[in-house]
């Protein structure tokens, strides 16, 4: 087993427009990228618990080979830097993945 | 086969980051054919457009607009600035362009040509493309834009493709000022004018815009050289202690984009689903295989921001575990206490907001795992429809949340640690990105004004 936050070299989150947020997880080695692709952990249900929203909000969970990463994307409830928003630059919106554990 | 090729310097991510002038000077050695820099983005929020203010200082973007601008027109290149003054409106263009006008004369450049390409498109233009449903939100949140919303809102801008500066770099332009434009067109059309692929073009600058972000370690501010040739790209770092590789070149295609290889611009989506990145030996990246394909119907978008509020806000820290142990229902109970103090004032003309930092003061109904830890900062926030509303509630909801007798309360001296004195800071207007659409245009000539003049 193995945890995201150990395995992504990178692990963030930003704005993708102002009414997005959108995770991104790039990793170094190409075994554990493929280990976590073939799992097929990343899906729908599983940001939709993770992150507290609908499914239906959730609009991109694709893997891109060539960078050896996956991305998320999903719809703001309360777009950037307005009355409400908790996260400007939704720059701090990634650390829900972090503990996610996957076999390797 | 050819072998040309066409270089573009891209000094920094971001007009007025600043840059180590010896990578710039190294570009500079090279002999690129464009200098070009991006200055804006909604990043920080739709308070830069709605106010008309800019992201970074005078100073800041004198200082590396001073350093372009001098060896741009002494190597004869254009000097191109994307989005200027960070929103691209009118008040930001002419922000920007009275620093030029400044710089060009302290530093006695003349014998230049300055294209001014101005981004704000009139409310009645977007009333009618409305009414004619081409003009539609951007996103699953946005909130349908009224007669009401468009009135209110500070100034509609679009973002412009790589037409309108392709058009000046036509009419012999030195320095272009661009409004609001799609981060990477500055770069592509320096390509795209001197007839190479639009794909290629378009994902060069899609890198570049950032400057040295795709590099290892990436930064925001240091210079990159992009190498456009007739069938890849190459990306080349130009400070020692950087380098390119497959996969931190590969990974920026990921950076801020909701898809990680369809990248939607004006007029066409990027498709980079099949590209190939190469290390080279000197630590550059080639880049080859971006596809692209014009939509059927021409689309910019559009981005305004209207005035929502205005705020006042506190910030305090709490120690007692006691406190902490019941905060949100304290909370609560402190925000009830205000309503029911300010009878005579309707309930619609303000809102009280508490952020718990420490809890889930960042994630918010996101959190999982909502546990304060043995001390919490608490933020509150009153917005109201005037500043002076938003002072009257928040000091109210200091003062009650400061001396709340909630039950089991054993310090009865005050129940908020203020690390200010004053503790209440009025903020000023509060603004919401009221137009995030995509409206329907012949092509992408036709929002887009230029101005020119010579210097």
């Amino acid at each position: 087993m193995m945890k995201l936050s150990e395995a992504a070299v990178v692990l963030r989150s930003k704005n993708s427009g102002p009414f997005e947020i959108t995770l991104d997880a790039l990793f170094a080695d190409r075994e554990i990228y493929n280990a976590l692709k073939q799992s097929d952990i990343i899906n729908k249900s599983l940001i939709a618990k993770l992150y507290n929203i609908a499914e239906e909000n959730i609009t991109h969970i694709v893997f891109f080979d060539q960078a050896l990463g996956f991305k998320v994307t999903f719809s703001r409830s309360v777009s950037s830097g307005t009355f409400l928003d908790r996260d400007v630059y939704g720059a701090q919106q990634h650390a829900p993945l972090m503990d996610l554990e996957f076999d390797f | 086969m050819t072998t040309r090729e066409l270089k573009i310097l891209a000094p920094c991510g971001m007009l007025g980051y600043g840059f180590p002038k010896s990578s710039f000077q190294r570009g500079m050695e090279l002999l690129p054919d464009a200098i070009v820099v991006d200055a804006g983005s909604t990043d920080g929020g739709p308070h830069k457009l709605g106010a008309g203010s800019a992201i970074v200082s005078k100073q800041a973007c004198k200082k590396d607009l001073e350093i372009m601008l001098t060896a741009g027109a002494s190597a004869r290149i254009p000097v191109i600035i994307g989005s200027a003054g960070g929103s691209g409106a009118k008040v930001h263009v002419e922000w920007t362009r009275s620093i030029i006008m400044e710089i060009l004369q302290e530093q006695n450049l003349s014998s230049l040509k300055i294209a001014t390409i101005w981004a704000d498109i009139p409310n009645d233009v977007i009333e009618a493309k409305l009414v004619k449903g081409q003009c539609l939100p951007l996103g699953l949140s946005v909130k349908p834009l009224t007669k009401e919303r468009l009135e209110a809102t500070n100034g509609v801008v679009a973002q412009m493709g790589h037409e309108p500066i392709v058009a000046a770099l036509e009419e012999g332009a030195d320095i272009i000022i661009c409004g609001r434009a799609y981060d990477p067109s500055p770069f592509a059309a320096v390509a795209i004018h001197k007839g190479y692929d639009a794909a290629l073009a378009y994902h060069m600058g899609k890198i570049l815009e950032c400057a040295a972000l795709c590099a290892e370690p990436g930064t925001t501010k240091d210079s990159m050289l992009g190498i456009l040739k007739e069938d890849s790209f190459i990306l080349k770092a130009l400070n020692d202690t950087r380098k390119c590789t497959a996969i931190s070149v590969a990974a920026h295609t990921f950076y801020e984009k909701d898809h990680p290889y369809l990248l939607h611009g004006p007029g066409y989506i990027l498709n980079l689903e099949h590209c190939k990145f190469t290390e080279l030996p000197d630590h550059s990246v080639e880049v080859s295989g971006s596809r692209m394909i014009e939509t059927p119907v021409y689309k910019i978008k559009l981005e305004g921001a209207m005035q929502v509020a205005y705020r006042t806000f506190v910030i305090a820290g709490i120690r007692d575990p006691l406190l902490i142990n019941k905060i949100e229902e304290v909370e609560e109970l402190v925000k009830q206490q205000v309503y029911d103090y300010y009878t005579e004032i309707p309930r619609e003309d303000y809102a009280i907001n508490f952020v718990n930092y420490g809890m889930n003061g960042v994630l918010g109904a996101l959190e999982p795992t909502p546990n304060a830890g043995h001390e919490l900062g608490v933020m509150f926030e009153v917005i109201a429809v005037s500043q002076e509303l938003a002072n009257a509630v928040c000091g109210s909801v200091r003062s009650t949340f400061l001396h709340y007798g909630y039950e089991g309360r054993k310090s009865t001296a005050g129940n908020l640690a203020f690390p200010f004195a004053p503790s209440d800071i009025p903020f000023g207007p509060v603004y919401e990105f009221s137009v995030y659409h995509l409206m329907e245009v012949s092509d992408g000539l036709e929002m887009f004004h230029c101005d020119y003049e010579e210097v």
